[in-house]
This record gives structure tokens, C-alpha cells and sequence, in this order.
């Protein structure tokens, strides 16, 4: 997107704007009745126990918060520079967001008593499950792509059949469905190979489509130009279609990788021991569930965050080499 | 080029009652064409009269339905198994170039031989090196094809066809996409390539290209070869109606 010149078409920088912002925030805040919060105590000089303040204590703190809402809006807007923007909006919102977390009591000697466990088999097993499941998911999507574009009416049949299938069953009913179908078949398989397979195969089958777009957005002439120095189809795709698709198709893989990361936690159903399984197993003998979900989101998020930093390095790459 | 390895009077390419169709629309109708080694033909017409789809179906990157098209004693049909053969025999630049973006114009000249003859890659090299001096842009040869001007882009894909050694070259409106004053530098090239000997068979609108070089000029409307003769004739004495408004249409400006 291209950002418009003129700063004084900034909405900030018009009072109806800040006025109806202020409004529609004190009036969510106002419904929501922040007296009895910290703001409730912290204004106890002026609307008395905030307990008994009533009407008047809830509007009181209501707006309060909302002034201190607008001005801190307006502040921002006045950094100059976008990078220290984002960074103070950011430190906000963590900061916040740690308050929450904070606000529910959590037992800290117990989350690091657990923590190094979750993360030695928790996010290890998570990671290399998705890791293993994106790789047989992309060469089935390249085999699905070339499939589905081609004439061979059986070879199309399969691949839309698969693809068809394994995007219309919830992925949590194909973990089960080869959990436990295998060994109706007389194959008995372990609870880490069945996740992986579910997940590479449904990832496979949407991966497939990304892939058909990715090759489909290739310019006809550039096989006209292959055919015409008498490259076969392979060769054609391998060196040719493929390398030119990649950087279309590395964005959206992307995003698969990381809902994988995440859509893993549904193989803790059939009991493999990654991330998700701890976070609801580890403190289920104290009743520490919180703890160990808070500390599982957590780590989640900070993958997540890994994964998005080293997406955007490799996109930056290959918009620099086509840029050239 | 590679010396040619039949008589030189036989045809290389010999096109017999030769239909198109396009689902039920006839693109092609009735087409006889015989090119001899050596011979230089332009092929002319108004826009949809099939002069493309023709030079398409010589190295087959079109199917045709009836009739015969053989090139250099193949005969083209659905089930050959040496398509490929054929085609790197028969080097074709394209109007919009089709070089390959994510390959340098070396890579884009090598790739032919070295992929499909299995060409060394040195000798390979050294091939791509001569051909880009022949189209005068060796200094681009690390460079990428976004780097270029259309017209530099166009002789790199004349020297990417020519590093396959063809023996026919097919140009199919080498000059529509460029910019006008590139046109000059890829007419060049191909004056000079049509001077070494190379049998050429052009569509294009140049007709200045056409009267300087063509042994013979052809000239196409609603799928049928209307007529056909060589340049002094077909400018000065023009037989059909059709090619007389043809040319007072291009020619006035």
C-alpha cells in the first residue's frame, strides 16, 4: 500500500474524530463498569468506596479510562518515527496483556518447575512433527498441483478426490480416523507417525491449491519458450515453472507452517507428548491448569513469532531477486 | 549453423492441405507451403488471418487436424515420440521473448544445450559467448533479463534460439512489442542472420524487413495463403484485392 503524502489528512489531527472516539470509548468502558478496578481504587478520593459509588463511581473511572485512552492515542501519533511507534503500541499492549495474565494469580515456582520439560519434549516434539508434516505436505502438493492441471483425466480424478476429502473432514476427525482406522486395516501404528500422516496429508491437500495457483500464475509463454528448445515436461517444471513460482507460493506456505504449528496440538488427542498435551496433562494432579496453559499460549506465540521474523527474511530475499 | 544434410533443393519444410481448427472456427484452411534450405519467407497479413497459429504449428507448439506438416524429414503428428528433437531443430523467437526471468542471459543461452543436447557445460558456454557478440551484448551476459531493454531482450532470445544450432528459425512478430526505437537494433540482427544463410521464416509487419531481405513474401487472410511471390512483384504488382487494400493500409505510413 502507498501512504498518502499530506499529514494533515491524519484522522487524529481532526477534533470531531478524537471527540467520537472518546465518546464511543467511555461508552464501552461504561458498559462494561470499570469501578470496581484498579482505576475504581485509585480514584477512591473522589467517588469514595467504589463498591458503594454507584452510578457516579462508574462514570467517574469510565472516563477516566477514556481520557487517558484519547491522550495516549494522541501521543503516540505524535512520535515521528513508525519504527518507535510500533514499539511503544506494542510495549503497551505486552504490557497490558502481562497484567492480565498477572491478575489471575498464577503459581510462578510452578510454571518454572515445568517450564524447561515443556520445552525439551513440549516444543521440541511440536516442532519437528510440523516440520516433518511440511515437508511430505509440500512434495505431495507439488505431485497434487501437477495433478490437478493436468489433462489425464484418472490423474485429476485423484488429486481433486484427495484434495476434495481431506479439506472437507475437520482435521481433528482425520487424526482419530487414522489413529484408529490403521489398525482396523491390520496396520498398528504409533500415535507420532499417525499425527504426522493426518497432519501432512491435510496440509498436503490444501497446500496442493496454493501450489496450482503458484504454477498457474506462470506466464503460458514461459512454456512455449521451454517447448520451443525442446525441454520435456519435467524438465521444463523442475527448472523453469517451478523456481519462478516459489517466491508466490513461499508467503502462503508460510501461513500453513504456522497454523500447523499450532493445528499439531490437535495429535495431543491421541497422546503424543508435544506442547499441547503437557499444557492439559502436567497440571491436572495440582490444578495448576492455567499455569500450564498460559505458559503453553505463550510458547505457541513465541514460535509463532520465530517463524513469522524468519518468513519475512526469506520474502525479503526474494523480492530483492526480483526486484534485480 | 550445421551444414545441411540433404540436397539442397528438397524442401525442410513441407506443409501438404494442411487444417486448423479451433473448436468449430477454421483457422487455418488448405495450407501448402514448401520452404527450401536457405530461403528467407514473410509471412504478412491483418491481425486473426492465422499467420501466427501457422508458424505455430510448424514446430508444433499448435496441433493441426488434417493434412501434413513435415520438417527436415519428420513428419509431425500426435504420437511422435521425438517432439522434442524436432524442436530444438527449429529455434523460434517470440514477440513478448519468453526469456526465462530467474535465469542470467547466459544461463537463459545455455540452458538449451546443456538441458536438452547435453552439451558440456564449457563448450556450452563458449556457444552462448559467440552468438551474444553475433547479437552484439556480450557485456550483458551476467545480467538478468529484467536488466534489459526489450530490444537487447529480443536479441538475447534470437541467440538463445541460435546456441540450439537450428536449422530453421521461426520468428513470430519479433518487433510488435517494442518500443519503436529498439525495432531497428532487432531488424539488424536479423538482416545479418539472414545474410549467414539461415532459413528464416518471419511473421511481421516490417515490410521495409520483408523487401530488403525475403526471397519470397507471403500473404494470409482468414486462414488461406491468398498469395505468394517475391517481394518486387508482391510490392509492385500485387494480384488479389485482398493484398492491394492490404498494402495501401500499411504502406501509406
Amino acid at each position: 500500500m502507498i501512504q498518502d503524502t499530506v499529514t494533515d489528512a491524519l484522522l487524529l489531527r481532526k477534533p470531531k474524530f478524537v471527540i467520537s472516539v472518546l465518546v464511543i470509548v467511555f461508552i464501552a468502558f461504561f458498559i462494561g463498569d470499570p469501578s470496581l478496578t484498579a482505576m475504581g481504587h485509585f480514584l477512591e478520593p473522589v467517588i469514595g468506596d467504589p463498591a458503594e459509588s454507584g452510578l457516579y463511581g462508574r462514570f467517574a473511572t469510565s472516563l477516566m479510562l477514556a481520557i487517558i485512552f484519547v491522550i495516549n492515542l494522541l501521543l503516540i501519533s505524535q512520535i515521528p518515527v513508525f519504527k518507535y511507534q510500533v514499539f511503544v503500541v506494542w510495549a503497551e499492549l505486552v504490557v497490558l496483556f502481562l497484567t492480565f495474565f498477572y491478575s489471575f494469580n498464577l503459581s510462578f515456582e510452578f510454571i518454572q518447575s515445568k517450564i524447561w520439560f515443556m520445552i525439551t519434549q513440549g516444543i521440541f516434539t511440536t516442532l519437528y512433527v510440523s516440520a516433518i508434516s511440511i515437508a511430505i505436505a509440500s512434495v505431495i502438493a507439488v505431485v497434487g498441483a501437477v495433478a490437478k492441471l493436468s489433462s489425464n483425466g484418472f490423474a485429476f480424478a485423484i488429486a481433486s478426490f484427495y484434495t476434495s476429502f481431506f479439506r472437507g473432514l475437520p482435521l481433528l476427525m482425520q487424526v482419530y480416523l487414522i489413529y484408529l482406522g490403521f489398525p482396523q486395516l491390520g496396520f498398528v501404528i504409533d500415535a507420532v507417525p499417525a499425527g504426522i500422516i493426518a497432519l501432512s496429508l491435510c496440509y498436503g491437500a490444501y497446500m496442493t491449491e496454493i501450489f496450482r495457483a503458484g504454477i498457474m500464475s506462470i506466464d503460458d509463454g514461459q512454456w512455449e519458450g521451454s517447448r520451443a528448445l525442446g525441454f520435456k515436461f519435467g524438465l521444463t517444471m523442475r527448472k523453469i515453472i517451478l523456481p519462478q513460482s516459489i517466491p508466490l507460493i513461499i508467503p502462503p506456505t508460510g501461513n500453513q507452517f504456522i497454523a500447523m504449528l499450532k493445528d499439531s496440538s490437535l495429535v495431543s488427542v491421541i497422546g503424543v507428548w508435544e506442547l499441547m498435551f503437557l499444557a492439559r496433562t502436567l497440571g491436572n494432579k495440582t490444578f495448576n491448569h492455567m499455569e500450564m496453559l498460559i505458559t503453553a499460549a505463550l510458547l505457541y506465540w513465541a514460535m509463532t513469532m520465530v517463524l513469522e521474523l524468519i518468513q519475512s527474511r526469506i520474502e525479503r530475499k526474494y523480492r530483492k531477486q526480483t526486484s534485480r | 549453423m550445421s551444414e545441411p544434410t540433404q540436397d539442397s533443393n528438397s524442401p525442410i519444410i513441407s506443409i501438404r492441405d494442411m487444417n486448423k481448427y479451433y473448436g468449430s472456427f477454421q483457422a487455418l484452411s488448405n495450407i501448402n507451403l514448401d520452404v527450401s534450405i536457405g530461403e528467407r519467407i514473410v509471412i504478412c497479413g491483418p491481425s486473426g488471418s492465422g499467420k501466427s497459429t501457422l508458424i505455430r504449428c510448424i514446430n508444433r507448439l499448435e496441433a493441426h487436424q488434417s493434412g501434413t506438416i513435415t520438417v527436415d524429414g519428420t513428419e509431425l503428428h500426435q504420437h511422435m515420440r521425438d517432439i522434442d528433437k524436432v524442436r530444438s531443430q527449429v529455434g523460434m523467437v517470440f514477440q513478448h521473448f519468453n526469456l526465462f526471468p530467474h535465469l542470467t542471459i547466459l544461463e537463459n543461452c545455455t540452458a538449451g544445450p546443456m538441458w536438452v543436447q547435453k552439451v558440456p557445460e564449457e563448450k556450452a558456454h563458449e556457444t552462448a559467448m559467440k552468438y551474444l557478440k553475433r547479437v552484439n551484448i556480450p557485456e550483458q551476459a551476467d545480467k538478468y533479463p529484467a536488466q534489459l531493454s526489450g530490444g537487447q531482450q529480443q536479441r538475447v532470445a534470437i541467440a538463445r534460439a541460435l546456441c540450439m544450432q537450428p536449422r530453421v528459425m521461426l520468428f513470430d512478430e519479433p518487433t510488435s512489442a517494442l518500443d519503436p526505437e529498439m525495432v531497428a537494433e532487432v531488424l539488424d540482427t536479423m538482416i545479418d542472420l539472414a545474410e549467414s544463410g539461415m532459413t528464416m521464416i518471419c511473421v511481421t509487419h516490417e515490410m521495409g524487413f520483408a523487401k530488403q531481405v525475403a526471397n519470397r513474401v507471403i500473404f494470409m487472410d482468414e486462414g488461406k495463403i491468398v498469395e505468394s511471390n517475391e517481394p518486387k512483384s508482391f510490392f509492385e504488382n500485387p494480384q488479389s484485392e485482398r493484398t492491394i487494400k492490404f498494402l495501401s493500409q500499411v504502406l501509406v505510413h
